[in-house]
């Protein structure tokens, strides 16, 4: 029974990246539109909302502070590129790994706290972190790093000319992101992170190191984070400490993830289906409100969702669900 | 040698002594059976020996290594398993995944450990409540969940505390023959236990505590008659009313 749940899972995954994938073949619908650009923002949204939820979700650790590891490895490819004239992809890589080590550098004294503590010490984190780059001249200070002008292509991963290459990678991450998640969600160490979220003393005398379960999350958490900031930079092609290590930033992996279902699989992807587009849409054609319309929209349907679905809507999706079953359960036990 | 060796074990939380000098010695393959009042420290022992409470002084050797500071997680991987006398379920997980967690620790395969969770399963009588989120369940059910999350860690010792308080008298004697039956499988038990129903018939063994200091250790049948332990459940008059009683009725 376990293993066609998963099947049936895996197969809706499976189709929905097919489609992804074969949606600019299609003319007109990628090109170099807006609709483009709202499309592979969407993408990264719910792949950086998806890689806060390993340790956020499902271990329960409330991080405010994954603009820093976003940012650490916007900053790897921005060097790469900028400060060292190579291709991106070294910097993808070392920004990612040394995202992973500051990530647990930094967990290691905060998981020692609990509960709100832990998410109050991460808070503490950005603004150390935004300060500190902000007078950084090693690595561009406050006026950051400007990319020269490039060839388009995967070798140099920036294209200027359509939005298709940006898109196709951000898909890429998508895939490599939700599929990590996929596999640790069916594996032993996701278990054991929900285990270690409903209860750490119970864990415990179950076997689990909780230590160093949530030290694991928050490694693999820190490391695709980045990965997303290096995709972030290539295709902003620049970068400074404010666009990447603030609190807004580190908001946005949070509010995605808390409106589509904190610990759930698809719970990202939908919240970045609803609050990116609205975001970008917002930004385009209300301008004329003001230049904060989409946050006061965004802060609405936060409060909304709190008070009505803490789950998110992947509670919601669940409970109807559960109430369709138990409609269609009732006559087979009275059967 | 004993499978588990409890020596001068003492605990005091501030000016707070929970446990005194206790010693005592579980023999492998056996029912051992800890009881005494309310506040005795039994549930302090067990924290103790589990690696959750850190013992001001005293040594605790299991298996032959001395476990006396070892954190929970690692007392759980050398073969020691507990339930919790507040049932503790991982509510928002089904009853099968809560099971799984206790699985995975011997076996990282996913699919060998579903094995062990669902043999686990059967044995506890949960099968048909395997897909319900463990905090929908009632309480017998859940005390059965702590057993089964326990057994399947596969431990060499189980200790179970109050496994069976709040249980109805056909769930309490399913779960006396569960207890029995999984000694005979080679797991010896350390229970702390309230119901003497329940405890008396299966254990080898009797330790009782009162007010943190160990006054009794014997077969069930001695200690029932033991004077001490007649004392510390019923007080000092009964204790002395008990005592003339016998006495009336021997002349």
């Amino acid at each position: 029974m376990k293993t066609t749940r998963f099947q049936q899972r895996d197969l809706v995954w499976g189709a929905l990246v097919v489609m992804l994938a074969a949606l600019p073949l299609i003319p007109g619908v990628i090109g170099n539109s807006f609709r483009a650009h709202v499309m592979i923002m969407v993408l990264l949204y719910a792949s950086m909302a998806q890689s806060w939820n390993i340790v956020s979700g499902y271990a329960g650790q409330t991080s405010f502070g994954h603009s820093v590891f976003f940012g650490i490895g916007a900053y790897g490819a921005g060097m790469a590129v900028v400060t060292y004239g190579l291709t991106p992809w070294p910097g993808f890589l070392a920004g990612a790994l040394l995202a992973a080590v500051v990530a647990v550098l930094i967990s290691w004294p905060c998981f020692r706290l609990s509960g709100h503590y832990f998410a109050i010490a991460t808070f503490a984190i950005v603004e150390i972190f935004n300060r500190l780059f902000m007078v950084w001249d090693w690595v561009g200070g406050a006026l950051g790093l400007d990319y020269p002008i490039l060839p388009d292509g995967w070798v140099n991963f920036v294209w200027s000319q359509t939005k298709v290459g940006f898109y196709y990678g951000a898909l890429a991450l998508f895939v490599l992101i939700f599929g990590i998640v996929r596999w640790i969600e069916t594996h032993r160490l996701g278990y054991y992170l929900r285990a270690v979220r409903e209860g750490q003393e119970t864990a415990e005398s179950l076997g689990v190191n909780s230590t160093a379960v949530k030290l694991s999350a928050m490694a693999f958490s820190a490391f695709l984070a980045a990965l997303c900031g290096g995709f972030f930079v290539q295709y902003n092609y620049r970068v400074d400490p404010p666009m990447v290590m603030s609190l807004e930033m580190s908001m946005k992996f949070v509010l995605i993830t808390i409106l589509g279902g904190l610990g759930n699989f698809w719970g990202p992807l939908l919240g970045a289906m609803i609050l990116i587009p609205l975001q970008e849409y917002t930004r385009a054609y209300l301008t004329v409100l003001g230049s904060g319309v989409d946050l006061v929209i965004f802060g609405l349907i936060i409060v909304l969702m709190m008070v009505k679905q803490p789950r998110g809507i992947m509670g919601i999706v669940t409970d109807f669900r559960a109430r369709r079953r138990r409609a269609g359960a009732l006559p087979d036990a009275g059967a | 040698m004993a499978l588990l060796e409890v020596d001068n074990l003492t605990m005091t939380f501030g000016s707070l002594v929970a446990n005194r000098d206790v010693s005592f010695q579980v023999e492998a393959g056996t029912i051992v059976g800890l009881i005494g009042p309310n506040g005795a420290g039994k549930t302090t022992i067990f924290n103790c020996l589990a690696g959750m409470y850190k013992p001001t002084a005293g040594r605790i050797v299991f298996d032959g290594r001395d476990i006396t500071r070892l954190p929970a997680w690692k007392v759980s991987r050398l073969g020691m398993a507990r339930t919790f006398q507040v049932v503790r379920p991982l509510k928002e997980m089904t009853v099968l995944e809560n099971i799984l967690v206790g699985a995975y620790l011997r076996q990282a395969d996913s699919d060998r450990a579903m094995e062990i969770a669902l043999r686990c399963l059967k044995t506890c009588f949960l099968e048909g409540d395997k897909d319900r989120p463990a905090g929908d369940l009632t309480i017998g059910n859940k005390k059965r969940l702590e057993v089964a999350r326990a057994l399947a860690t596969g431990p060499k010792l189980l200790l179970l505390d109050e496994a069976v308080a709040g249980l109805t008298s056909t769930e309490v004697r399913q779960m006396v023959g569960l207890i029995r039956g999984l000694r005979d499988e080679g797991i010896t038990i350390l229970m702390v236990e309230h119901i003497m129903e329940a405890i008396m018939p299966i254990a080898d063994k009797i330790v009782v505590l009162d007010g943190g200091i160990k006054i009794a250790e014997d077969r069930p049948a001695a200690v029932v008659a033991n004077e001490t332990v007649i004392k510390a459940y019923f007080g000092e008059k009964f204790s002395q009313r008990l005592k003339t009683m016998k006495q009336a009725g021997a002349s």
